[in-house]
């Protein structure tokens, strides 16, 4: 499934950037790597961009940028 | 709101620093992710006063400034947070750059002790590139809040270099950082730092392009070799474009260069592995190591903090609470602002006029001719007053409530709430921090603009920024709200009115500026919405202390001393042209009949028009010098008394349709000379500044005909 996806209080685990993704450096630098675990924390009120907890920080994507990012959620 | 003498103007050409150094003086780097309080460790250190606040991307320049320690002197620069060494933008290619070729002795990457993990994937970038570097884990007094503990010793010793904890809000471990620091200029590093666990193809790969040769070159030029033969691997061109530059030679013609490297370029072919897919596995690599270290290094208790801190941002990026918090934040700021202002303002207006008979009597003493008497006291002196009386307290008090919502860490979430309309606008979501900046002083909004990455956005923010009035407007605001709006009086409900009229022009002044990025974005600086990420920290306790005494003496003195310089000569100018007749008619009423009918059509008369345009240098100036045009005679009983003005506008023709559009063409004319300025130095064209001048203008001029016309209506 997609990051952008992930829902209020949902908990995964990443495991792979879009090669199509136009920031995927920066994604990746962020800390969003294969095996990172990320939460999501919550969403603007006009609905985008969602802030996520991923390494200990809280970071904020735009719906675009996070469907770029596949993942894996953790029941 | 980053509204300093560094601030505002100053930043020229960052990009090839290099850094400068007398014999027995040690250069430092100080980088790092942004917002981990790389400026609060200089500040400390070197005793100068960057300017600080609770949101990524605050440093947008480089700053440098020393001090002497253990007998030696340091140099620190302090560059702007970058998440890594491979650049995005501009500014992440200036702290690249100069960490990769600045030549300084030392790197200092500065880390938040609460999220050590990502912080490590500079830090061990930046060990790749030169052994002498020393860890700096920041904000160790949040950390300690949210159950966090570091065992720096063993991080040092698995990293391979020096790792200093502090907490540089109080100075903490600051002392054993400049230790380290003499002591690593002195003996270098005796170890090896590690290197990260990359993929077994690219430990290999790396390992190919070390030969004598290669070892050398690496050696006479001062470059880690494992670190340069990564950087070759990877390269989008950028890297060794940089290099070619700063050795002023193509390294590419070099045999032990080109060779491994065609040969890399054959294997990653023939193993399937695109250039993503190797910056992927280069990345993963780092991240493992930082990982395996902070498994064995961090220890993370019930962190009850976050908890909280999660509550709060629930609250605030609420459907329902997000939006009327942000307004209600606003409305509170300025009605503070406003009644906190009154009877500071009351007192001092006072006391100033009440000297300006006795400076008077002493000039004409001194037998100063009473020519230059008179533009003295009635000229300067009175502009000046009224500037002081009228401006300083509210200004005393605006600016440390800004701050004190920066360092809170409320701004990233006002960021994070209008995202989205700036996106539908195709402009960046940073775009509403810079217009917060702008709210302080338009050109430290202006250069705040460099904390967008993508150059169109950028020129879209700039171009806006001057919409938001600054400080230096608002004394013009406040004061025709008060005469015009509501009734003088002292009284809270009548403030609170003064400031939800204030806090509704406000918003109009943000839906301006959305409405002109819209309509940028579709004519001049069309394009496409970039990526961005944006980073909520952590809520800090403001130092409240700290703030008041530094937004007096950084800002509110700095803004003052402005609008004083600017205020002397336009009083002078404003009484030689009352003054100075020509044919019966003094020059003034010659130059405002020469703009009155333009200015009709606007609601407005000549002498608004005059004192907009001799308010050019400084906002501050435009009521002072309609006070000063429309008496021109020196019995008036109290400039600070707002009934008494109120009765000469109204003596001179103004309505509360003049009033209104007074109100609207303040929020909406030109940008003052600094700001100008500061644009045509940051977008280093005069066709973007002459635009810069004329959209806010045109809005302006549009916006009070529509007005006028609509009141003739009725």
């Amino acid at each position: 499934m997609l990051l952008s996806q992930l829902k209020n209080g949902e908990k995964c685990t990443i495991e792979s950037i879009s090669p199509d993704c136009k920031m995927q450096r920066r994604i990746l630098d962020i800390g969003f790597t294969p095996g990172a675990y990320a939460e999501f924390v919550a969403v603007s009120p006009l609905g985008d961009p969602t802030a996520y907890l991923i390494r200990g920080a809280v970071i904020a994507l735009r719906r675009e940028d996070a469907e770029n990012i596949t993942v894996k959620k953790i029941n | 709101m980053g509204l300093t003498r560094e601030s505002s103007g100053k930043g020229a050409a960052d990009r090839n620093i290099v850094a400068e150094k007398k014999h027995g003086e040690i250069t430092v780097a100080l980088s790092g992710n942004p917002n981990v309080g790389k400026s609060t460790v200089f500040n400390y250190l070197t005793g100068l006063n960057q300017h600080t606040g609770n949101w990524p991307g605050k440093t947008v320049c480089t700053m440098s400034g020393s001090y002497i320690y253990s007998g030696k002197r340091i140099i620190l620069y302090d560059i702007p947070g970058s998440y890594s060494l491979s650049a995005h933008s501009k500014e992440e290619e200036v702290a690249r750059d100069f960490v990769c070729f600045g030549n300084a002795d030392i790197n200092v990457v500065v880390c938040d002790a609460s999220c050590i993990e990502r912080n490590l994937n500079l830090a061990l970038q930046t060990t790749e590139v030169s052994e002498k570097t020393i860890l700096c884990i920041n904000l160790m007094d949040e950390a300690k809040k949210r159950d966090i503990t570091i065992d720096a010793d063993k991080m040092s010793r698995l990293l391979g270099i020096p790792v200093v904890a502090t907490a540089a809000r109080s100075g903490k471990g600051l002392d054993v950082l400049s230790d380290e620091i003499v002591k690593m200029a002195d003996i270098g590093n005796r170890r090896t730092p590690i290197s990260p666990d990359y993929a077994e193809i690219i430990k290999v790969l790396i390992k190919s392009f070390r030969t004598t040769e290669f070892d050398d070159f690496c050696k006479q030029n001062r470059l880690r070799p494992d670190w340069l033969a990564l950087q070759l691997l990877e390269d989008d061109g950028s890297v060794s474009e940089s290099l070619s530059e700063r050795l002023n030679l193509d390294i590419r013609q070099y045999d032990f260069i080109s060779n491994p490297l065609n040969n890399a370029r054959k294997v990653l072919e023939e193993s399937n592995i695109s250039p993503k897919q190797f910056t992927d596995m280069t990345v993963e690599g780092i991240m493992k190591t930082a990982e395996q270290i902070c498994a064995a290094c961090v220890k993370r208790g019930k962190d009850k903090k976050f908890t909280r801190d999660r509550k709060i941002d629930k609250i605030l990026t609420s459907r329902v609470f997000g939006f009327p918090i942000m307004f209600i934040m606003l409305a509170v700021i300025f009605w503070i602002t406003l009644f906190g202002a009154n009877y500071p303002s009351a007192v001092l207006s006072e006391l100033l006029f009440s000297f300006e008979d006795s400076i008077y009597s002493a000039l004409t003493y001194m037998r100063i001719p009473a020519v230059v008497c008179d533009i003295a006291v009635f000229g300067v002196y009175r502009v000046v007053a009224w500037i002081i009386s009228v401006m300083l307290p509210p200004m005393a008090i605006f600016f440390p409530l800004f701050t004190l919502l920066e360092d809170l860490g409320y701004l990233p979430r006002v960021a994070f709430n209008l995202d989205r309309c700036f996106k539908k606008c195709s402009a960046c979501g940073k775009q509403s921090l810079t217009m917060c900046m702008g709210f302080g002083c338009n050109a430290a909004g202006v250069v705040g603009c460099r904390i967008i990455d993508s150059p169109r956005e950028r020129m879209i923010a700039i171009l806006t920024n001057s919409f938001v009035p600054c400080n230096g407007r608002f004394p013009t605001l406040i004061s025709i709200i008060t005469m015009f709006f509501i009734g003088r009086s002292l009284g809270i409900a009548s403030s609170i009115v003064s400031a939800l009229i204030l806090a509704m022009f406000i918003i109009l002044s943000i839906l301006m500026t959305l409405l002109t990025s819209y309509i940028l974005s579709k004519t001049v600086l069309k394009g496409v919405p970039s990526s961005y990420t944006l980073e909520l920290p952590s809520y800090r306790s403001p130092q409240i202390l700290k703030i008041i005494v530094r937004s007096i003496f950084d800002r509110t003195l700095f803004v003052l001393m402005r609008a004083i310089v600017a205020a002397a000569p336009a009083g002078l100018l404003i009484w030689i042209a009352a003054n100075v007749d020509i044919g019966g008619v003094t020059l003034l009423n010659h130059i405002a009949g020469f703009l009155d009918p333009f200015a009709s059509l606007l609601g407005l008369d000549g002498i608004i028009l005059l004192a907009f345009i001799l308010g050019l240098p400084a906002n501050e100036i435009v009521i002072p010098i309609m006070i000063m045009a429309y008496t021109c005679s020196s019995t008036i009983n109290d400039i600070g008394d707002l009934n008494f003005i109120k009765t000469l506008f109204i003596n001179n023709g103004w309505t509360i349709l003049t009033a209104l559009n007074v109100m609207l063409f303040s929020l909406f004319h030109w940008p003052c000379a600094t700001t100008l300025m500061t644009i045509k130095k940051e977008s280093g064209s005069l066709k973007w500044t002459a635009l810069a001048f004329l959209l806010p203008t045109v809005a302006g001029i549009i916006l009070c005909i529509l007005t006028t016309l609509i009141s003739k209506l009725f």
